[in-house]
């Protein structure tokens, strides 16, 4: 082990190295070179709209399909050659509930458990660390058919854990959920990410993705159109700003005198004025006005990752469902 | 890595899931045995009075229903594909298959859970079809032996069947089409076998595929081995259309397995 280090590199390798991965269908392109690292022990946020590829990313990475070009790694194995290697270390929890609907919640963890060979006592002891971790000791003996969605996602990802799995790749876990489910998924999550497991997060919630994801990378027709933290994302549009909304166009046109560094939407009514933060910028901003000018509403817009995404895709995020 | 006992033992695991399957979800199972038992009624009250009368030589002086039993033997066997190729769809469509080829299962294991499954319940579903046939009035001639032989060529032809029944599951685009693809085996090439009706009673064209289909060489072998007939060289033909099927079968699937399903 010792010389092994010695004659490759004494960095740790990323959880998860993709460099230039491709995959068509047919003359369809799906993923167009996509770029990306996540660290050990990072939350990583894949962002985008449904079709920009986010499943096929995750179905590559946990070899269940080839990619065409490019190299993809997870913990240094590569997904083409050593796909045994890499199957022993991620946990998978796609889209669509992959729990035995004729089996009771405790069956399935045990199936899963038999299946990666642990021993009879030590699955047992386990599955039923897993049940009462998530909330489904009373659901044990029952069939997943009976469960809410929350609860058949949260089987679901116990299945997962059986094999202690060092990354997860969890693909729109909470697509479907009601919010309070959604909100547990999310306290869930954290609490896996604090127990020092990688997981790649797919999502086509800007919420999601801001709320949990330590980096992010957006995505969109296969490519990656942005990457970074949430902060740095958000940065990569305007800042803050005080909008002012006036009632007829005379103060507006006022308002837009005083104020000439505003921006101004002529049909609306509305100055766009860089908000410096602070409520001594906003009184700056309203004393130059003067008392004279009527204003109708004020406001202050805070960018968020649905300003960043509108930005970065140049299309609006569409209604899902 | 895997060694052949882990593999062995990830699809005792899967057979293990999948009679557990057929014991809660016994509807599937009851479908194969109710087709068979169907079709020997039918053949032997409604339609087997001329078609009796019309054999002739080839029944040797036995009533219809010693003719027929082995056929329907066949068709309990065919009828298996059916439930084998859904239950396979359906752990696609659950994205239960994905969870279990992300994983560091041995390759063959998955299929071999739903293949031996199959295989079982069609001899569940053959022991209760002759015991119904016994009742009818089948009367076979058989010796130990030749039930040995029967049992072994049923598990034989059903284990073939299975593989192909997998691959059909893997790659029909739905449950329903699953099922659908499936019905030839069941129906068609029974039909157009000696299952029935002596092959050699058919029109020019039928007759010479009938007479070099799987179908009519297994059952010929079967009604051999129940009528204390002589087998002859139906046997090597059977076996080997069962090595042939299973292994095209099992070719099919795993090309099948590897190329997975787009996402969607």
């Amino acid at each position: 082990m010792v010389r092994m280090n010695t004659l490759t590199t004494n960095t740790t390798p990323d959880a998860v190295s993709v460099r230039g991965l491709r995959k068509t269908y047919g003359d369809k392109v799906i993923l167009d070179g996509i770029d990306l690292a996540i660290g050990e022990g990072q939350i990583f946020g894949l962002l985008g709209p449904n079709g920009a590829g986010k499943t096929t990313m995750v179905r590559i990475l946990s070899t269940l399909i080839p990619p065409d070009g490019g190299t993809t790694t997870v913990f240094g194995h590569d997904v083409r050659r050593e796909p045994v290697a890499v199957r022993e270390l991620i946990g998978l929890t796609g889209q669509f509930s992959a729990v035995d609907d004729l089996l009771t919640g405790e069956e399935n963890l045990l199936l899963i458990g038999r299946l990666l060979h642990v021993p009879a006592a030590e699955r047992r002891r386990r599955a039923s660390e897993l049940l009462e971790r998530f909330d489904l000791v009373d659901a044990a003996k029952r069939r997943p058919a009976t469960y809410s969605g929350g609860m058949k996602r949260r089987l679901d990802i116990a299945m997962t854990l059986m094999g202690r799995p060092r990354i997860i790749f969890l693909d729109e876990p909470t697509t479907g959920l009601d919010p309070r489910s959604r909100h547990s998924m999310w306290r869930l999550i954290r609490d896996l990410a604090a127990g020092g497991v990688t997981i790649l997060l797919t999502t086509q919630y800007l919420e999601e993705a801001d709320e949990l994801a330590d980096r992010i990378a957006v995505i969109d027709r296969g490519r990656i159109v942005a990457q970074g933290t949430p902060d740095e994302l958000k940065r990569r549009v305007p800042g803050a700003q005080i909008v002012l909304r006036f009632a007829d166009e005379a103060s507006f046109d006022s308002a837009a005198l005083a104020l000439p560094e505003g921006k101004r939407d002529d049909d609306q009514f509305v100055l766009r004025i860089p908000h410096k933060g602070g409520i001594h910028s906003l009184r700056e901003v309203l004393s130059r006005l003067g008392e004279a000018v009527a204003v109708e509403d004020v406001a202050i817009d805070s960018p968020d990752l649905d300003d960043v995404f509108f930005a970065l895709t140049g299309n609006p995020q569409k209604e899902q469902n | 890595m895997s060694s052949p006992i882990l593999a062995v033992q990830d699809a005792t695991t899967m057979l293990g899931r999948e009679l557990k399957h057929t014991l809660r979800f016994p509807l599937l199972l009851v479908g194969t045995i109710l087709v068979p038992v169907v079709m020997l009624l039918l053949f032997e009250y409604i339609l087997g009075g001329p078609i009796g009368t019309g054999l002739g030589a080839a029944a040797h002086g036995a009533p219809y229903v010693d003719f027929l039993v082995p056929g329907i033997i066949l068709l309990t066997v065919a009828a298996s594909c059916g439930p084998t190729a859904i239950n396979v769809r359906m752990d696609m469509s659950g994205g239960f298959i994905d969870r279990v080829r992300a994983m560091a299962v041995a390759r063959g294991a998955l299929l071999a859970g739903h293949v031996g499954g199959s295989v079982v319940r069609t001899i569940l579903s053959t022991v209760v079809v002759i015991a119904v046939a016994l009742l009818v009035g089948f009367r076979p001639k058989a010796s130990v032996e030749a039930w040995v032989a029967v049992l072994g060529i049923v598990t034989a032809f059903s284990f073939s069947l299975a593989w192909l029944a997998a691959a059909i599951g893997l790659t029909a685009k739905s449950v329903a089409g699953a099922n659908g693809l499936t019905l030839p085996i069941q129906f068609l090439l029974p039909f157009l076998s000696s299952t029935f009706v002596p092959a050699e009673s058919m029109p020019a064209g039928v007759r010479w595929f009938a007479l070099n289909q799987p179908f009519t060489a297994v059952v010929d072998t079967l009604r051999a081995l129940l009528t204390g007939g002589s087998v002859g060289t139906n046997a090597y033909v059977t076996i080997a259309w069962c090595v042939a099927i299973a292994l095209a079968g099992y070719l099919w699937a795993q090309v099948a397995l590897r190329r997975g399903v787009p996402a969607t």
